[in-house]
C-alpha cells in the first residue's frame, strides 16, 4: 500500500517539476526584451557590450599620459601563450637610486586567447580588458601593440 | 437544410452542382478529387513551411534569442529559402543501401499526414472524408508512419540509422497505445467515432469541460503521447542529434530529407488538430454558460479561425515541451509509457465509463 501511495506521489511530484521547468521557459518566452541576440552590423552605432566582455587588453592612461604599470612582468609570466612581452629599462631617479621602469609593454593581439589571466595577475590594475572587438585587419603587424603610450610615465603613488 | 454562419457546405455544393450539370459524373468525381488533392498539397506545403518558421522563432524566444532575422523582414522567407535549397540538392543514394526500401521509406512517411488530414474538419462543411469510424481511422493510419521510419533506419545500412529506427519503433508501438486509449476515453463520452458528430456534440461545451476530471487526464495523456508519436522532443531519441547524428534520416538528402522533415511538422499539426477536435470542440466557438452577449460575440468569429486558434495553442504547448524538457533515455521512455501512462489510462477509461453510466457529466 505504501508503494502505491509513493507511486501516486511520484506522479504528482513529476508533474510539479515539469511545470516548474515550463514556468522558467515561459518567463523567457514572454520577456522578449531580455533577448541577448544583437543585430550586429545594423546596430553597430548603438551597440553596448557587456561589462564582462573581453575584447582586447588595454592599458588605461589618465589625462597626464600616466599609467599604473610598474613593469614588474607578472602579466608576462601569467600569460599562458606568451602574448605579452615586457621590455623594461633602468633609470636613475631623483634620489640617485637605480630604478627599473617599463619601456615597452608589447601585446600580441593575434596570439591572445582573452583568458583574462594577465589582468588578474596585475598587482597595480594597470591593464584591463577593453570592449573593442572589431580587430580584423589586412596586415598582421597591426596585431602587435605597444600598450604604454609614447612618452607616458607611471602614476604617482603606485607601489613598486 | 439549415446552414449555420460561416458554413462551407453551400460553396462545396455549388461547385459540385456546377460540375455535375456540365460534365459526366465520372469526370466530376475526378475533378473534385483533383481539387481536394491540390488543396491539401498546397495546405501541407505552406503550413509545413510556416510551422518550421514558427518553431524556429518559438525556440529562439524560449532561449532568449531572435531566431532567423536575415532573409526577409523578421526572416519570414527563411524557410522558403531553405526549401529551395533542399529541392536543388543532389539526391544521394549511398552504395550499400537497400535501394528499393531506401527510396520507398520517405514516401511511406509522407503518405501518413496526407491520409490522416482527410478526416479533419477545418470548419463547418470543410472536411473531405466524414465517415463513422473517423477517430479509429486516424489512430490506424497514423501508425503506418513508423513503418517508414523503421524502413529508413533499416535500409540505410548505417548503425546510427538502425538504432534510431529501432528506438522509434519501440517508442511508437508503446505510445500508440496511449493515444488510442485516451481517444477511446473520449469516444465513450461522445458515444460516436464520427469526427463531425464529435464536434457537433460539443456545441453545448467542449469535452474537456463536459467530461471534467477524466477528460482532463485523457487530454494530458493525449498531449504527452501525441508528442511522443510525432517523434518530437523530449521524445526525439529516434533522431537524437547529439548521439545518433540524425537517427533514421542520417543518410537522406535533398527532397527525401525534406519529406521526413515535412512529415514531422504535419504530424504535429495532425496531433494538435485531433486534440482540438476531441477535447477542445473543433471549430466550435467558446461559450460560457448562459452569457448570451459573450456567446454572441464568440459566435461572430468564424469556425475556421477558432479551429486554427486552438490548433496553434496545442502546437505552442508541444513546442514549449520540446524546448523545455531534456531528452528521455530509451528505458525512461518505456517506463513512462508502460508503468505510468498505461495504468493511469486504463483506470481513466474505467472512471469515464462509470461517469457516463451514472450521468456525472454535463
Amino acid at each position: 500500500m505504501k508503494s502505491f501511495f509513493n507511486y501516486i506521489a511520484e506522479i504528482f511530484s513529476g508533474i510539479w517539476t515539469l511545470l516548474t521547468g515550463m514556468k522558467i521557459t515561459a518567463k523567457y518566452f514572454f520577456t522578449p526584451w531580455r533577448n541577448v541576440t544583437q543585430q550586429y552590423p545594423e546596430n553597430r552605432d548603438t551597440l553596448v557590450m557587456y561589462e564582462r566582455f573581453r575584447g582586447e587588453v588595454i592599458m588605461p592612461h589618465n589625462e597626464n599620459n600616466e599609467h599604473k604599470c610598474t613593469g614588474c612582468g607578472l602579466c608576462e609570466n601569467a600569460c599562458p601563450n606568451g602574448s605579452i612581452e615586457i621590455i623594461s629599462k633602468s633609470i636613475v631617479n631623483e634620489e640617485g637610486k637605480k630604478k627599473r621602469i617599463i619601456d615597452q609593454h608589447i601585446y600580441h593581439l593575434g596570439m591572445c586567447t582573452f583568458c583574462n589571466l594577465c589582468v588578474r595577475a596585475c598587482p597595480s590594475d594597470a591593464i584591463v580588458m577593453g570592449q573593442k572587438f572589431e580587430h580584423a585587419h589586412w596586415d598582421r603587424s597591426t596585431f602587435t601593440k605597444v600598450l604604454n603610450q609614447p612618452g607616458s610615465k607611471i602614476m604617482e603613488g603606485i607601489k613598486e | 437544410m439549415a446552414f449555420e454562419k460561416y458554413d462551407f457546405t453551400p460553396i462545396t455544393q455549388s461547385i459540385h452542382q456546377g460540375l455535375i450539370e456540365n460534365v459526366s459524373p465520372l469526370l466530376t468525381t475526378i475533378i473534385e478529387w483533383t481539387i481536394i488533392g491540390v488543396l491539401y498539397l498546397l495546405f501541407i506545403a505552406v503550413f509545413g513551411l510556416f510551422l518550421v518558421y514558427a518553431e524556429r522563432k518559438v525556440c529562439a524566444a524560449f532561449q532568449q534569442r531572435l531566431g532567423p532575422m536575415r532573409v526577409g523582414p523578421w526572416g519570414i522567407i527563411q524557410t522558403i529559402a531553405d526549401f529551395i535549397k533542399l529541392l536543388m540538392k543532389e539526391l544521394i543514394t549511398p552504395k550499400s543501401v537497400d535501394k528499393f526500401l531506401y527510396n520507398l521509406a520517405p514516401f511511406i512517411v509522407i503518405i501518413v499526414p496526407f491520409l490522416t488530414i482527410s478526416v479533419i474538419p477545418f470548419a463547418p462543411g470543410l472536411q473531405s472524408l466524414d465517415f463513422d469510424i473517423g477517430v479509429f481511422f486516424v489512430t490506424a493510419v497514423s501508425s503506418v508512419g513508423v513503418i517508414g521510419v523503421l524502413l529508413a533506419g533499416w535500409a540505410s545500412n548505417n548503425k546510427y540509422s538502425l538504432i534510431g529506427g529501432m528506438r522509434s519503433g519501440a517508442q511508437i508501438v508503446s505510445y500508440e497505445l496511449s493515444v488510442g486509449m485516451s481517444l477511446i476515453t473520449m469516444v465513450i463520452l461522445a458515444g460516436t467515432m464520427q469526427v463531425s458528430e464529435i464536434v457537433e456534440l460539443q456545441r453545448g461545451g467542449w469535452f474537456l469541460f463536459k467530461g471534467h476530471l477524466p477528460a482532463l487526464i485523457a487530454f494530458t495523456i493525449f498531449v504527452i503521447a501525441g508528442t511522443a508519436e510525432t517523434n518530437r522532443g523530449p521524445f526525439d531519441l529516434a533522431e537524437a542529434e547529439s548521439e545518433l547524428t540524425a537517427g533514421f534520416h542520417t543518410e537522406y538528402s535533398g527532397i527525401k530529407f525534406a519529406f521526413f522533415f515535412l512529415a514531422e511538422y504535419i504530424n504535429l499539426f495532425i496531433v494538435s488538430a485531433m486534440a482540438t477536435i476531441v477535447f477542445l470542440g473543433g471549430w466550435m466557438p467558446f461559450h460560457f454558460g448562459d452569457w448570451a452577449a459573450f456567446n454572441n460575440v464568440m459566435d461572430f468569429i468564424p469556425g475556421l479561425v477558432w479551429f486554427f486558434l486552438k490548433v496553434f495553442g496545442i502546437i505552442f504547448l508541444i513546442m514549449w515541451f520540446k524546448w523545455t524538457f531534456p531528452r528521455l533515455r530509451i528505458d525512461q521512455i518505456l517506463t513512462l509509457e508502460w508503468k505510468y501512462l498505461l495504468p493511469i489510462n486504463l483506470f481513466n477509461i474505467l472512471l469515464m465509463a462509470t461517469m457516463v453510466l451514472l450521468g456525472w457529466h454535463w
